[in-house]
């Protein structure tokens, strides 16, 4: 530890109180009930979706279609994923499905 | 209480899976920067946030302000700030409940929370309140059995880390059925890929999510007479 005790619980706790703030912020902006403007309404409905989208792109920033192997791994374990969801249905076969060949295309097949 | 945990746990294994491994990579980085289990818990439990805690291992490192690494913490956790609009409603009447949900509401509690079928014989309250308990403290395990034992981990994890993507496809297909506007879904991914393409992959999603938020907007007429001509049509039938 470079940093003395005090101030690595300051560090710590700045940065606590921060990320609670910001998820804090909507219910302490729209606290009671009946009073939330429909615009928030709305953009609490459609966010779901476009978030979830947003995500997955995310999750995939780093991936390279230029270099070897090409994202083959990644575009296998998405494709994996939503063809079992789409077929049976059930989010724990298809997320174990997906991982577990993406682990086994990144440790066995694509080194 | 017994009956919502046991229904909340089958729903939370995805992310089990996800935050152990991530946790424990956490656990195992922070331990090196010379701040033992105790710490890692103490983050993990107060902090909970996946990349956040990833970034903050640098700040211990000495060198850096106070007001720097609070407004990092702002650029990073911002979106955040949009994720309770999508719960303002049901996390009312949680009591003081309410605050604990609002500070776990991290992704993938967030992405959980919005996809999930609470089971009939269970309080929804009670449910989502042991779903974002359970989520926490898989992360709190992991970053502690990181730090205990990262290194003694041989088994090989990499890769693990996909089921959290896994996830997000998985959430996003329900989702993608759910919602009457495919227009959401598709402001999102177009928006993130357009923010990688042109800033690239190190600050990507400050500006995903304000060009998501403009798109919904200018996209509000018609998102919302879709969403009324679905639920008309749902009505009418028998």
């Amino acid at each position: 530890m470079i940093l003395s005790v005090g101030e690595s619980l300051l560090i710590i706790f700045v940065i606590a109180i921060i990320t609670f703030g910001l998820r804090a912020t909507p219910f302490l902006i729209f606290s009671r009930t009946g009073t939330t403007p429909k615009v928030i309404r709305y953009l609490g409905d459609a966010l779901p979706p476009a978030v979830m989208g947003m995500l997955i792109v995310y999750c995939l920033r780093n991936v390279s279609v230029q270099d070897a192997p090409f994202g083959i791994p990644e575009l296998l374990g998405v494709l994996t994923v939503a063809g079992l969801h789409l077929w049976k249905k059930n989010n724990l076969l298809s997320i174990l499905g997906g991982t577990v060949l993406y682990m086994a295309l990144i440790q066995f097949v694509f080194i | 209480m017994k009956q919502a945990i046991r229904a909340a746990f089958p729903v939370t294994i995805p992310v089990l899976l996800g935050y152990l491994s991530i946790g424990i990579a956490f656990g195992l980085l922070f331990e090196n920067a010379g701040y033992n289990f105790i710490w890692a818990f103490l983050m993990s439990l107060v902090v909970y946030a996946g990349a956040m805690q990833f970034i903050a291992v640098s700040f211990f490192t000495g060198g850096i302000g106070l007001i720097q690494i609070a407004l990092m913490t702002i650029v990073i956790n911002v979106r955040h700030i949009f994720y309770g609009l999508s719960f303002l409603d049901r996390f009312e009447g949680m009591g003081k409940k309410k605050w604990y949900m609002a500070f776990s509401l991290t992704d993938e509690t967030y992405s959980l929370l919005c996809g999930v079928n609470v089971p009939e014989n269970v309080d929804e309250k009670k449910f989502f309140f042991c779903v974002s308990l359970l989520n926490q403290s898989y992360w709190v395990l992991g970053s502690v059995i990181g730090s205990l034992a990262g290194s003694l981990i041989t088994f090989n994890t990499s890769g693990m880390d996909f089921a959290m993507t896994a996830l997000f496809i998985v959430i996003f297909i329900d989702q993608w059925k759910a919602y009457a506007s495919h227009i959401p879904a598709l402001i999102g991914i177009g928006s993130t890929i357009a923010a990688l393409v042109v800033i690239g992959p190190g600050n990507l999603v400050i500006p995903s999510m304000g060009l998501i938020v403009i798109s919904l907007m200018l996209a509000r007429k018609q998102i919302e007479e879709k969403v009324k001509t679905v639920k008309e049509e749902e009505d009418l039938m028998p």
